[in-house]
């Protein structure tokens, strides 16, 4: 019994010391981040492509299907209340404030938080870091701080588009479909909708971005330098990322409704 | 003159002489986990030599390389280069000492996303603001240095192991170190790439008046190019003095090292329960 009790201690210490410690990298990056962007902007610029424009077609294809179906299941139910014409505004609202930041912060995880990590924890593994530490340059200023700060700018653009394209799938299921009248269609969401429900996907989109990021530089830095390291790191940042992506938009919600 | 590890602890106050002595190491201590890596290490590397530190596996030595340049941090004793002793430098003034320093990692540790021609402009462009013009004439330079002008187009995946090591090392010297650690710099090559990478060893400490530190368990290139050597073992310096002086050394651990006998003072097996006893599945009785 006092085992399971010590070892229990022993874990909870252990998850406080390396939540501090994620506290304080976190604090780190942030600390780096104006001077690198008033001074490398084109080390960010590099990176934003890297996570940002090379995740665009995962994120137009999934956003594409996410609005179709949504159109499905919103015209299937409205239906019954002959409220067709509320298909467009169901699809936008779900779009906008949940799944278009939520759905892009996990795919983002799943393709660029995975590379960013692996590409961080491999330039450990390989003695990239130490070779730029030798060479008096900061690796955390030159390497992780460019990364983190390209996907929090790339975060909010990705969940735009990926509303715009589902928004576009919802279109083409509504309109085009189920011939549901264009004008109500896009009417509804005018007269329904307000910018307050596109402010909370902005909020919520910035706020995924900044976990996912850093989520995905802590793993690929703090990875045993050795394959089956990198590889687990990986995992963890996409099981990490999710799970707080989750925590944090009941969070967001709760406070905003 | 050969001379032994000094078994008494360090004598503090005949600190020696800075313009002769470029790097002085005083009763270092380290540990990792509850092994003792160092302890109480004393140990002189002068100034315009090459010095070599030799030991068998896991000695420690490219430990020492990481304490010599603080990216670890030892338990105890003192380490000084240059009169300076590194653990009271804050992060600005260790990475103006690190400019001095130029240092080959064993396996090149080239940045994997730049060509070689960026690999090597890299420090220039992050230290300095010379115009491209200028970057661009010295990295040439160095890469011709190593016989790699050629490759500048390159990206690191496409070199073969003796080409990335001989990038490292235009990358190593392209801010003019004034001293060049060598982690490892004969493992793997072949017998071509390894003659170059000696020469180059020998030709730029002689012709920039660099100071050397080489480490490296291959006794036959190291006896080419070292003026000194030095041989850990358990956590001190078992033995230091010339190559040729080590060779005729009479302790038994110099001469098990220098001669390569599989067994002698460093054990062939690891430590281990009873051949027989293990065999007849007694220990797990």
């Amino acid at each position: 019994m006092t085992r399971v009790l010590r070892d229990i201690r022993n874990n909870l210490l252990e998850f406080v010391r390396t939540f501090g410690a994620f506290q304080l990298f976190f604090l780190r990056l942030l600390r780096h981040s104006p001077a690198i962007l008033s001074t490398r902007f084109g080390l960010v610029i590099k990176q934003v492509y890297n996570t940002g424009a090379q995740s665009l077609v995962i994120i137009m294809v999934c956003g594409l299907f996410v609005g179709a179906v949504l159109a499905l299941q919103a015209y299937s139910n409205m239906a019954i209340f002959n409220a067709e014409d509320w298909t467009g505004v169901a699809a936008h609202l779900a779009l906008v404030k949940e799944l278009g930041p939520v759905m892009t912060a996990i795919l983002f995880a799943a393709r660029a938080g995975t590379a960013l990590t692996s590409e961080i924890g491999l330039m450990k593994a390989t003695d990239q870091l130490s070779a730029m530490e030798m060479m008096a340059v900061n690796p955390v200023r030159r390497e992780l701080v460019p990364r983190f700060l390209g996907g929090v700018i790339a975060m909010p653009f990705l969940a735009a588009i990926f509303s715009a394209t589902g928004m576009f799938g919802a279109h083409i299921v509504g309109v085009e479909l189920f011939q549901v009248d264009v004008g109500s269609f896009w009417q509804q969401i005018q007269l329904i909708g307000e910018s307050a429900d596109v402010n909370e996907g902005i909020i919520k989109s910035v706020v995924f971005g900044f976990a996912a990021s850093v989520i995905a530089v802590w793993e690929g830095y703090n990875a045993m330098p050795t394959a089956e390291g990198v590889g687990r790191a990986t995992t963890r940042t996409v099981v990490i990322t999710a799970i707080s992506i989750l925590v944090f938009d009941f969070m967001i919600t709760a406070a905003l409704i | 003159m050969l001379s032994y590890a000094a078994t008494d602890g360090p004598d503090w106050n005949t600190l020696g002489d800075y313009s002769e002595n470029l790097i002085e190491i005083h009763d270092l201590k380290y540990s990792r986990g509850h092994r003792a890596i160092f302890d109480g290490l004393n140990l002189t590397i002068k100034r315009g030599e090459i010095t070599a530190l030799m030991g068998p596996s896991g000695t420690g030595k490219t430990t020492l390389l990481r304490l010599i340049t603080r990216q670890l941090i030892p338990e105890q004793g003192a380490i000084f280069v240059d009169g300076i002793d590194i653990s009271t430098l804050n992060q600005t003034e260790l990475y103006q000492l690190r400019q001095r320093f130029g240092m080959l990692f064993q396996n090149g540790a080239l940045l994997t996303d730049l060509s070689v021609f960026e690999n090597v402009a890299f420090p220039l462009r992050e230290h300095t603001k010379l115009s491209n013009r200028l970057i661009r004439h010295i990295v040439l330079t160095k890469l011709h240095a190593v016989g790699l002008r050629g490759a500048a187009d390159m990206m690191p995946a496409q070199l073969s192991g003796g080409m990335a090591r001989r990038v490292a090392l235009a990358r190593a010297m392209v801010m003019d170190p004034e001293i060049l650690i060598y982690d490892e710099p004969f493992v793997g090559l072949d017998p071509i790439s390894l003659g170059v990478i000696v020469r180059l060893v020998r030709r730029l400490n002689d012709a920039l008046g660099i100071t050397s530190i080489v480490v490296s368990h291959d006794v036959e290139e190291i006896a080419t190019v070292a003026d000194c050597s030095f041989l850990l073992s358990d956590g001190k310096v078992a033995a230091s003095g010339s190559p040729d002086e080590l060779r005729t050394a009479n302790s038994e651990l110099v001469r098990q090292f220098m001669h390569g006998m599989a067994d002698g003072p460093v054990a062939f097996h690891y430590q281990a329960p009873g051949y027989e006893e293990q065999l007849l599945g007694r220990d797990i009785e």
